[in-house]
Formats: structure tokens, sequence, C-alpha cells
């Protein structure tokens, strides 16, 4: 059977797992939130999408969703603004004179948008969450998927995991390559099979458990198909192992990002054979001052630096005042840091200025958050 | 279908920079990266869309090759558009023969036809040689109300530097009543900028009769202008007087970046009501590694450093390994700079390798005689073998 990427559709889950970083999400949605210095989390997916060569993408949101369709705007910079396809942002869709509350899980919110996903006529479906910084190649995954005859395919990776990272994610008991039992929020320490939400089956498929399931009242992917249906279908595996971060907390987001101020995890993350692409700013490269020192950091373009920069990552605009010292910290786009200031392990959001003199800092491994547009 | 625009501009982009040398090798000067993540045709584009015009002719003829995949169809400067928009013009052939552009007129005389596709008003000339912010729109407002039939755009020079310049001799009200081209002891400071705004029709009355004339040389400055002033045309002289910088020479280019560095900039990039827009790929952010040591300079995303680098321009995607030393430079994208390498006072062209211990440039004060010293240039695509020299005012445009 003959097959090319045109004819995979992705569907994006913009919302699942917000709450787990309830800071960062509290305006924004999981996809929208900033990334690596001028990244946003939907970057890696998307990008991944478009570099394998699908065509028809579509984003399913839920609620604060204004960041993420600012930030996607014509989906031209990702190469999805197409006359046939494209990318598609699907918002809650109500009814009238019919219960319009919002989905409540994967399954209901797919049942929303079927006729969008009958209408792209793709003979594969991918669906993934946005929770990922990752650079997947979805043409081997599909590859993969064919050859290996099973009904649905579900991206894992292997290896020890602590009981806080199990605690909200689903782990796979693998038999012959076949997914037997699965276990769901349960926290449980040791070598474990994790599911990273990412999966790819038959879209006739797709659509067949999400009419019969949604009819039952169900709504969870992972509970309903994956844990309940582990028997009945063939649910394989396909093991990633190349450089990716799961974003499950606000310390988890902390460590993601400063482990590309590895060059080598940077490298495998974006490169220029597989590029993330993001919304440009046009701003012009970082300048560094007379008095400024800097080392061990990723800093973006649009940056003014007079100050002292370790161990950080400076997003784009972040300007950095004479005396001033970040060391261990993230500073989203425009944050400014005023004169003589201390900070250290410490995130902030977007906009945020901290004034002269102040001293801001956390423990280590422990960063505080300041939130959007705060000014101290 | 209506698709008349008040005003049309039309850049001069096919100029080979013969004054760059191996800069110029493989790309057209427009092309020439400026600032770490520009090229020089960023700042007329970005200053045509910032003004509100949004119909440009690009008229290409020395190696279009970059030229033409960097506008590609001007998205990045807002200027793909529905109506109007970039348009790449090179020569092309007709029933009657084909011709090459034969000098600045003779380029905007072959593309009227492009011009008239939009019925203009006004037609505005630029080139792509000058790093500037101005806001057209201010000078087209001054030739209206000056009701003149051509505006050009002066700015002050220094007196021994006029005689670079086409140099104009303007009354109190702006009005021309002589102009020279470069002439050899100038009387007057006022240089034109190259930059000029014609009323349509007048514009193409003396395109057309300076075709006619065979001994023309067809250009702007040496017969377009004098023919203007001969007939008693209104021709005024606009002032400008920000900051305004020909890159036409490798210290001019070289001058231009490191004054990007001042502590008081004249060209303010980081201006967010008049961005300068670029096309640039999607890199990640710079990567400032453990032991690098870096000063007074601007870097650019998608670069690795891991050594010292102090008073330079570091262009997308370039790597400065541990131990090398680049100061006092430019370092066109994709540069790479290995152990133990200096790199001073030079201009490194795009993915040119400096291998280790190799040394680039000297310091003025290292060198006895002042005659001797220059800015050093490696052209593009060049390796600089291990331990190898290139001496200071050396261009090279082979590997050594």
């Amino acid at each position: 059977m003959s097959y090319n990427m045109t004819n995979v559709l992705g569907i994006l889950f913009a919302n699942t797992h917000e709450g787990s970083v309830p800071e960062l999400s509290a305006k924004r949605t999981m996809a929208s939130i900033p990334f690596g210095g001028r990244f946003r989390m939907v970057d890696f997916l998307l990008s991944g999408m478009s570099n394998s060569g699908m065509s028809k993408v579509g984003i399913i949101t839920r609620t604060n969703y204004q960041s993420l369709l600012d930030h996607i705007g014509s989906a031209r910079p990702w190469d999805l603004a197409r006359n046939d396809g494209g990318l598609t942002l699907l918002t809650p869709y109500g009814r009238n004179n019919q219960d319009t509350g919002l989905f409540k899980g994967k399954l209901d919110a797919l049942y929303s948008c079927l006729s969008y996903i009958r209408h792209t006529d793709c003979e594969y479906t991918v669906l993934s969450d946005c929770d990922l910084v990752i650079n997947p190649d979805f043409t081997h995954l599909v590859d993969e998927h064919i050859a290996s005859g099973a009904d649905i395919t579900a991206v894992c990776h292997t290896a020890e995991y602590t009981e806080e990272e199990t605690r909200e994610a689903a782990c796979f008991r693998v038999e012959n390559g076949r997914v037997t039992k699965v276990a769901i929020d349960r926290a449980m320490a040791g070598e474990r099979t994790m599911d990273l939400n990412i999966y790819v089956m038959k879209t006739s498929l797709l659509i067949s458990l999400v009419d019969d399931l949604v009819s039952l009242g169900k709504y969870s992917f992972s509970r309903d198909v994956l844990q309940e249906k582990c028997g009945e279908l063939n649910i394989g595996v396909y093991e990633f192992n190349g450089f990716y971060r799961r974003i499950c907390d606000l310390e988890s987001y902390y460590e993601a990002n400063m482990a590309l101020l590895c060059h080598d995890n940077l490298s495998k993350l974006v490169n220029s054979e597989r590029p993330i692409y993001t919304k440009d700013r046009a701003d012009a490269p970082a300048k560094y001052g007379f008095d400024s020192s800097v080392s061990n950091s990723l800093i973006a373009n649009g940056c003014v630096i007079e100050g002292v920069v370790e161990n950080s990552i400076l997003f784009r605009g972040v300007k950095v005042e004479k005396g001033a010292v970040i060391k261990n910290s993230i500073l989203m786009q425009d944050t400014v840091v005023g004169r003589d200031s201390r900070v250290s392990n410490i995130i902030t959001d977007k906009n945020v200025t901290i004034g002269d003199g102040l001293t801001v800092s956390s423990s280590e491994n422990c960063p505080i958050y300041i939130a959007k547009g705060r000014t101290l | 279908m209506n698709n008349k625009k008040e005003c049309v501009a039309m850049l001069l982009a096919g100029g080979q920079g013969s004054r760059l040398y191996a800069l110029t090798k493989k790309v057209a000067k427009p092309a020439v990266p400026y600032g770490g993540k520009y090229r020089i045709i960023d700042f007329p584009l970005s200053n045509c869309v910032n003004s509100g015009i949004d119909t440009v002719g690009v008229l290409t003829q020395y190696q279009p090759l970059v030229l033409n995949d960097y506008i590609g169809n001007g998205q990045a400067w807002n200027l793909d558009r529905v109506h109007g928009g970039v348009h790449i013009l090179p020569p092309y052939q007709t029933a009657s023969g084909a011709q090459w552009y034969e000098g600045t007129a003779n380029a905007i005389y072959q593309n009227l036809s492009f011009i008239e596709r939009y019925d203009p008003e006004y037609v505005v000339i630029l080139s792509g040689d000058h790093i500037y912010k101005m806001d057209y729109s201010e000078m087209l407002r001054f030739h209206k109300e000056k009701g003149a039939e051509c505006t050009i755009a002066v700015i002050d020079v220094p007196i021994h530097e006029a005689s670079r310049f086409g140099i104009m001799f303007a009354h109190d009200d702006g009005s021309v009543y002589d102009f020279v081209e470069k002439p050899k002891e100038p009387k007057s400071t006022l240089a034109s900028m190259g930059i000029y705004i014609f009323s349509y029709k007048t514009l193409k009355k003396y395109l057309i009769e300076n075709e006619m004339d065979a001994s023309a040389t067809k250009d702007f400055g040496k017969n377009i202008i004098p023919a203007l002033l001969e007939h008693g045309e209104k021709v005024f002289a606009y002032r400008f007087d920000g900051y305004w910088k020909d890159v036409g020479t490798i210290d001019s280019l070289w001058d231009a970046n490191m004054e990007l560095l001042a502590v008081n900039v004249d060209l303010d990039l980081y201006d967010t009501s008049w961005r300068i827009y670029s096309n640039n790929d999607s890199a990640a952010p710079h990567i400032i590694g453990k032991n690098a040591k870096i000063q007074s300079s601007m870097v650019t995303n998608g670069c690795y450093i891991d050594g010292t680098v102090d008073t330079s321009v570091i262009s997308g995607g370039v790597t400065v390994e541990e131990g090398a030393l680049v100061q006092y430079s430019v370092l066109f994208p994709g540069a790479v700079v290995k152990k133990g390498a200096v790199v001073e006072y030079a201009i490194v062209g795009e993915n040119s390798v400096i291998c280790e211990n190799a040394h680039v440039g000297a310091a003025p004060e290292t060198i006895e005689n002042k005659d001797e010293w220059g800015v050093a240039v490696v052209g593009q695509d060049i390796t600089v073998s291990e331990g190898a020299a290139v001496l200071p005012k050396q261009i090279i445009s082979e590997s050594i």
C-alpha cells in the first residue's frame, strides 16, 4: 500500500497537562508556554510535523487560547499556510440549544471536531500533546507503525523514573512489542515504559473509537482506549531515544530549559536539518556592553546585557543593566533587571521589571516564579 | 482590477560592489551581511514598508542568486501583498533583442512597463548600498509641498570627503541650481544620497529622451539630473540629518559595523518604532559557553561562543571555539574560528573557517608603517589552514 506524509493528519492538544504548571499556564495554553529563549512549546511538535511532510494539522484548544492564536497567526513560519489543509485551529464548538460545556477529555474533544477530521480525508492520524520538548521524526514513526501491523502505536520512552515523574503519566507493560497493561497516574519509581502521549493510528479506527466511546459517555483516551482496550486492540510501542524533556511541573520546566545550556543537547533539539520554527519578532542581535560578563548561558536576539549573566536563559529583548548579576535564572521576553540588582534561581514571565538594587533569589532547584507583567 | 498606487519604489540592486572585492565575489552588494543579522538591502526595504510604500521593484543583475533567494516573496518585510508587494526585476529579452542594464537610468527605463502597471503619481528611486533609517513619506510630502518634479535627498558631508559624492548646490528654499558629480574641488557639502523622488510623468519623459541620446551614459547622476536642471525643471534638495553610511568599501563596511558597538550608537537597531526587518532562518538563541569572555559586541541567534570576543559583530550561526580570540572584527554568517586562532581587525566571509592557531589581521599599533595597515578580509567559503596568517590589508579569495 502506498501512502505519503501528506496523507497523515496531525492533531495537537493545546491544553492537556497545563494543570501541572499552573503558574505558566495561568493566562495561556500549555502549547503557548515560552521555552528555550525564543520558542513556545507548540513549536516543537508543529515543526516536527511540518518537517515530516505533514500538510494538515489541527490544534484543539479548550481555554485561554488567545496567546496561541496570536503565536500561530497564519501558520506561515511552520510552512503550514496552505491553500489545501495547512493549520486549523479547532476552538471549542458549542451548538445552539445544547449543553455547550467544555470537553473533558481527548475523546469528546475529538468528537467535537469529527467533521474536520473526516473532511481532511487522511488515511492516518497522529495525536500529540504539547508538553514535550522534542524534535520528532513522524515519517519514521508512521513507517514503523505500518510495518508493525499494530492498530495503534504509542510513542514511549523506557528509563528509570522517580515517583514524581510518574505521578501524572501513563506507564505501559509491554510484552512482545504489545501493550498489555496500562497504569495511569500511579506514582511508582523504577524502570518504566512511559507513554509520551503521541499516538498514530488509522483515521477510520480513530473515528469509530470516538463515535462508540462518546456515545457511552466516555471521554478519556488513556483510560477508555489504551487501558480498557489493550486486550482487544493491538497497541504497539515506538521507543523514542533522542533528546526530549517532558514538562510536568515548574521544576521540570526549569531543568528542561537548563538542559539546553549543553551545546550537544541544543544541537540535537534545534538543528538546520530539522529546524524548529517559531514566530519571529525582528529583534536586532544581542548586544553585550563594555562591562558585561556572560558565561554558560543561552541568549536570544534583542537582549542588551551590561551586567553579569551566568548559567541562565535570556529570552528575546531582556535587558540586564550595569552592575546587575543574574545567576541560574530563566528570564522571559522583555524582562528588565535594573542596576546592581542580584537575581538567582528565578523564573520571570514576560515583561517583568525588577528595579534597581534589589535582591531576588531562591534556593537551588526550587526556582521562584514571577508572574507576567509584574514590577518589583 | 484597481492596481493604482500613489507611489512605487524602484530599488537598484544590480551593482557588483567591486570595491568590496572578495566579499562580493559570490553575492551582489545589497546582499552583503551587516550588523549581525541583516543584509544591506534590509534597510531600504524596511524603510519602504515603514514609510507605507508597499510596491517595490528590485532591479537585479550581478550575482542575483543569493539576493533572489533572500528576498523570496517579500514576506519577511511584510511585502507579500495581494496588490503590489516586492518584485524582482532582472534584465529580460524582448522581440527586438536583449540588453543588460546599462546604467541606473537605463535599468529604470527598461522597467517602465512594470511601473505603469501601478499607474503611480510618484516613483522613489533607491539604491542597495547604504545603511540608514529614513521615512520616505516625509520626503514625498516635501516633494508635493514644493511642487517639485524631482527631489533629491542630501546630507551634509565633511568638505574633504565631498569629492566622493554627487554634490548639489541649492538656494535657501531647497531648490537646486547646480549639480556636480564627484567634483575634484568641491564648493558645497550637500552630497546626494542616491535617493530620488520623481513625479512619474517627468521621470518617464526624461528617461525616454535619455535613451534617444546615443552618447549618454544612461545614469541618473550623470545624465538625468543635469538634463532636468538644464530644462529648468523644479529640482529640490531634501535635507536628511540622521545616520547614513555608504558601505561600499572594506573600510566603510568595517567602520559601519564597529559604529554599532559604540555606547551612544547613532543607528538604533533596538528602536521598535522603526524596525529593520530581515529574512532569518530559524536558529536557536546563541550559547555563550563556560569558557567564553565577551564584551562590547553583538551576537546573533545560532552562534556558539566559547572563546574570547571583544568589540566585534558576530552574525548568525558562527562558532568561536574555546581559546580562540576575536576582536575588532566582523564575522559573517556561519564563520568558524577554531581553537587558538586569532581574528583581529578583520572581516571574515560567510561559512569561512579559520583553523587552529591561524592568525587573521593585526592591531594597527603593532604595525610600524601605517600605510601597511588595513582591515584584513577573508572571502566567502574559504579555509585559512592551521597556523596560516592573513596579513593586515590583505584580501584573500582563495583558501590558504
